[in-house]
């Protein structure tokens, strides 16, 4: 826990860290490759926009090793935008963080997008300022990532496909396993903690929660206005929107759409206002007919 | 509360912690009958987009206008102030709270901090500053309540001010558990109902 007791401002506590997710809830967080999409992502009302080279489709359909962002397109992004910019790092690649950090990015995501650069350790993120979102596929792998220091989960999900499957699984997966523990005795969540390999202290501190400790966004396939109002109401915090929005047809009015979706997500008629001639969604493939070694969501341990 | 973005359900777990009742507004309709509204935190060019979307910005000024109790922290006081630096330059808020603000004035999320705040009217509080504004210069009629300690290099800065039965502050009471600050605010709302 953060100091109660100081008397000189601390920087990077985990209540600092947590508590700027906080900020992002109800909202969307938009993949912008370049300043002119961000200030398009900034004007529709996105929370924060995420900075990288190439979205999730692109880095699909192109293959080979994908880094983080070059520093000078993460500063241009940075520059012409008010609300938070975010960036990604390499699973395992805490030199990647290191550098995000110093250029001074608000939220690092230690992504599966990206090609991993460890295939055993994620990032040690407690000794960061910077606060960190990871991705996870079950309840067990969001507390693994927030014993390691994460302030903010998401799902997986499948990104750059504009399938929303995958994504609906480890989100119901997630707050299905949650809705569990809150029912367990002492006993039963001991042996909850053994078979989900989780610190037994967060195992508990959800359980009484009910909900996870930090944030949970959903991300990976959103396309669509409904996409980001079915996650809001399967119970998740916000949505991350990756080539969903640049990769459609109209991407200014996808994203407004997107965001007043996200806002009014139990109003069905708004949402099929906002939903109306948004033109061509993006075309998207199906999560089932990856082939095991296409599975970005088997990244990360 | 305003719902449409941002930590809401903090917000409603302090001011319920200080007994008292809260609804959602998220249409022009949910505003009848409110005692005070409450600004939370969030992003504020998100929430100030999501007022036109939504035709809230005219009611909301009104009721400020009309002399509604509302109390905003971090976003909710770059909302309430009357002029904003660092802001878009198409950014309009709600106003009704005569200050200069400038957005994100500590830095970026990496100078996010903690300290130690004498708070007028309630004491010492743990404040927590996320990406926070601070308040550049204030008119007549607003009373300073806080302001940043000597030990930061902001040190002086204000962070909190009160005019008439509009709160604002800089940083988020509502992320620490201590609700002496909501308490502070649903005071003024008893006061302005006589």
């Amino acid at each position: 826990m953060p100091t109660d007791d100081a008397t000189t401002p601390v920087l990077g506590t985990d209540r600092v860290k947590r508590g700027m997710a906080e900020m992002l809830k109800g909202g969307v967080i938009m993949d912008v490759v370049d300043a002119e999409q961000a200030r398009i992502a900034e004007e529709a009302g996105a929370v924060a926009v995420m900075a990288l080279e190439r979205i999730p489709a692109d880095i699909r359909r192109d293959g080979g090793v994908s880094r983080m962002s070059d520093p000078d397109m993460i500063e241009g992004i940075k520059s012409v935008v008010s609300v938070p910019v975010m960036a990604k790092a390499r699973i395992g690649h805490f030199v990647e963080a290191q550098v995000l950090q110093a250029i001074g990015v608000d939220y690092v995501d230690e992504s599966e997008v990206l090609t991993p650069a460890d295939y055993a350790h994620h990032i040690d993120k407690r000794p960061f300022t910077v606060p960190f979102v990871c991705g996870a596929t079950d309840l067990g792998e969001a507390l693994r990532r927030i014993s390691e220091g994460a302030a903010m989960i998401r799902s997986k999900g499948e990104a750059g496909t504009g399938d929303v499957s995958q994504a609906t699984r480890h989100i119901r997966t997630i707050l299905g396993e949650i809705r569990r523990l809150t029912v367990m005795d002492e006993a039963e969540l001991f042996d909850a903690a053994k078979l989900m390999a989780a610190p037994i202290d967060l195992v508990r501190e959800t359980a009484e929660l009910g909900r996870l400790p930090v944030v949970l966004f959903t991300a990976g396939g959103v396309a669509t206005p409904a996409d980001a109002a079915m996650m809001m109401q399967l119970g998740t915090d916000g949505v991350f929107i990756g080539s969903g929005i640049f990769k459609s047809g109209d991407p200014a009015r996808r994203a407004r759409a997107c965001v007043e979706a996200t806002a009014y997500f139990t109003d069905a008629e708004r949402i099929a206002k906002v939903s109306r001639g948004l033109g061509e969604a993006m075309v998207g493939i199906a999560a089932d007919s990856l082939g095991a070694g296409d599975l970005l969501a088997d990244r990360g341990w | 509360m305003l719902a449409l973005q941002g930590d809401v359900r903090e917000h409603d777990r302090a001011l319920q912690a200080v007994g008292a009742r809260t609804v959602h507004v998220r249409r022009v309709d949910d505003l009848d009958g409110l005692d005070g509204l409450v600004l939370p935190g969030g992003e504020s060019t998100t929430i100030s987009r999501l007022l036109d979307v939504f035709e809230l910005r005219e009611p909301l000024r009104c009721a400020v206008r009309g002399g509604l109790p509302v109390y905003g922290s971090c976003a909710g006081m770059i909302l309430l102030a009357d002029t904003v630096l660092d802001g878009r330059a198409d950014q309009q808020g709600i106003g009704g709270l005569d200050v200069v603000v400038r957005r994100n004035a500590f830095g970026r999320q990496v100078d996010s901090f903690e300290a130690d705040l004498a708070f007028t009217g309630v004491g010492d509080v743990h404040a927590v500053f996320i990406r926070a504004p601070w308040v550049e210069s204030t008119g007549e009629g607003v009373q300073v309540l806080a302001a940043v300690g000597a030990e930061h290099p902001a040190a002086g800065r204000v962070v909190a001010v009160r005019q008439g039965p509009v709160l604002a502050t800089s940083f988020h009471p509502e992320l620490t558990g201590d609700h002496r600050v909501h308490g502070l605010f649903v005071r003024l709302v008893k006061e302005a109902r006589g």
